[in-house]
């Protein structure tokens, strides 16, 4: 059984029937991405499946149960964090104080240090800029920031929604290397990027979103091979 | 001239304006709180201040009906009344948000705010209907403690109540308390987080429903202690004593920058201060053209001043956000 099965999710948005049927499997370990154009859908499916929408129809099975009962901060519980697009980390908050709120439901403190710590590790930067306003942060480090935050609530499976956005290029090699050093610690990935020769790079398998619909699927060798991959998302 | 006068009586002036000052600050952290989390003003906030001046009202009348006032120090009496309004304005605050405002949560912003007004109404004559029925009468007076109204030297010749200094020690013992909730603990953070952006403290796992609970009963809570402490200070209440205290109060929270804790603070003193010093020189200064009922205009023109200069309030700022 897989870690994620999304099964035949239907969302709308009023009448707009923005994901139409959309089946998505994450095995544990895996890095999966989601690749399309803007408004294909990809940040629809990580909001249902964090609970941020309902869908109409369908269902999120983590772990084979359905997270359909549960409201945002309880799926975060079960061990889903999303990590959001535009970062949103808490702007007037501290550098720590951030952290801290990723680790809001944990009491594990000597656990929490050592995630602290782990964090640390992948983004040193952070460290030195703990008492720091975050809103005063650069766009980069508040992207550590944000998965750092993310990484607080010591996720079983990660959802990355753009994580490269509006990053400089040498900046986003340096956050897809660490996405794949997440991933190799042990927390599954559900990468959503329009960045999508980068997310090939790293992922194992991929998605390719059309209009609230999945056109193709695949590991992520084949989709890189694939003519109309190449032609649309690559530049080639 | 009267400069003697003028000086004379400045010190007691002084003290006067803290406890007005104090009364609204705490009052103005109840409307500074929800709105820093919900950007909503919470028109009942006047009847859950009232609520707590009932309540101690209540605790006194019926102590003293039962020739028991004088057994407890005065002290003690005051920290009971005091606990025991903060406990019932915070519970009214917190079920008021669980039945009039949550079940508008995504409506157009300007639905919550006209439901708070109908629970202000509401309040208002649920308490003049319960006190009517109990008391037949909803005018209540607080009962002379006369500990409260001894006099004490603050300097020189100088004396100010008992009860002056009780307020003013007691409302900033309770903002330091608060400041530190907010600023050092961890709920005070997630409050502080989901003010700044709900839906990405839901996507952190805090529970957005259940710190919005407990930002109204803190908020609630300040209300009821400000309202015992209004009705000790001054006396008589009714049901709609809260009124214009509490539009004063809301003033002060916008005047500080509405949604800053601190800012809800300087407000409060700065408009207190201000009235007072009106009502006590603004006579005397003027050769009696302009008397102590102008007190309102002139902390107002003031308060339309500063706004005028300094649009978010005198605390109030964005932190500019890269993006």
């Amino acid at each position: 059984m897989a870690l994620l099965e999304v099964q035949d999710l239907h969302v709308y948005y009023g009448h707009i029937h923005a994901l139409k049927g959309i089946s998505v499997a994450v095995e544990a370990g895996e890095i999966v991405t989601l690749i399309g154009a803007n408004g294909a859908g990809k940040s629809t499916t990580l909001n249902a499946i964090s609970g941020l929408l309902r869908p109409r129809q369908g269902r999120v099975l983590l772990g084979g149960q359905d997270l359909a009962a549960y409201p945002p901060h309880e799926i975060v519980g079960r061990g889903v964090v999303q990590v959001p697009e535009g970062r949103r980390i808490f702007g007037r908050l501290t550098v720590r104080e951030n952290l801290e709120m990723g680790a809001f439901r944990r009491t594990d403190r000597a656990a929490i240090e050592e995630d602290l710590e782990r964090v640390f590790a992948l983004f040193p930067r952070l460290r030195e800029r703990l008492q720091q306003v975050a809103g005063t942060l650069s766009g980069g480090e508040q992207q550590m920031l944000a998965i750092g935050r993310g990484l607080m609530t010591r996720p079983t499976l990660l959802l990355l929604d753009e994580p490269s956005m509006g990053l400089a290029p040498v900046l986003v090699e340096q956050i897809f290397e660490t996405i794949r050093q997440i991933n190799a610690a042990g927390t599954t990935i559900l990468l959503v990027e329009q960045n999508a020769f980068m997310a090939l790079e790293i992922a194992h398998r991929g998605y390719v979103l059309q209009t609230g619909e999945i056109a193709l699927a695949g590991t992520a060798r084949e989709l890189q091979a694939n003519e109309e991959v190449r032609r649309a998302y690559l530049g080639g | 001239m009267e400069w003697d006068v003028l000086i004379a009586i400045f010190p007691s002036v002084v003290v006067d304006g803290l406890v007005l000052g104090f009364v609204y600050a705490m009052i103005a952290l109840g409307y500074t709180m929800v709105y820093g989390v919900l950007q909503m003003i919470n028109f009942a906030h006047s009847e859950i201040f009232v609520t707590g001046a009932f309540v101690g009202a209540e605790i006194l009348l019926i102590m003293q009906a039962g020739g028991t006032l004088g057994a407890l120090h005065p002290l003690a009496l005051l920290a009971v009344i005091v606990l025991v309004a903060m406990l019932v304005s915070a519970v009214l605050a917190v079920a008021v948000e669980r039945i009039a405002y949550r079940p508008l949560r995504g409506a157009p912003r300007l639905i919550p705010l006209i439901s708070a007004i109908g629970v202000s109404f509401f309040l208002q004559d649920a308490i003049r209907l319960v006190e009517s029925l109990w008391r037949n009468a909803f005018y209540l007076t607080y009962p002379v403690v006369e500990f409260f109204d001894l006099r004490i030297a603050i300097a020189g010749d100088i004396d100010v109540p008992i009860k002056s200094i009780l307020v003013v020690v007691a409302s900033l013992l309770m903002l330091v308390v608060l400041t530190l909730f907010v600023n050092r603990t961890r709920l005070g953070t997630a409050i502080r987080a989901v003010a700044e952006d709900q839906a990405a403290a839901g996507l952190m796992g805090i529970n957005v429903g259940r710190m919005i609970s407990l930002t109204f009963l803190i908020g609630g809570a300040m209300g009821g202690a400000a309202g015992a402490l209004f009705g000790v200070q001054f006396g008589t209440i009714n049901p709609y004593t809260g009124f214009i205290p509490g539009i004063k109060a809301f003033t002060a929270a916008v005047l500080g920058g509405i949604g800053n804790v601190p800012g809800a603070m300087v407000g409060g003193l700065v408009l207190g201060m201000l009235e007072t010093l009106a009502a006590s020189y603004m006579s005397l200064l003027t050769g009696g053209a302009f008397g102590a009922e102008y007190k309102d205009i002139f902390a107002f023109s003031v308060l339309i001043l500063i706004l005028m200069f300094r649009p978010r309030g005198l605390l109030g700022e964005v932190v500019r956000e890269k993006l």
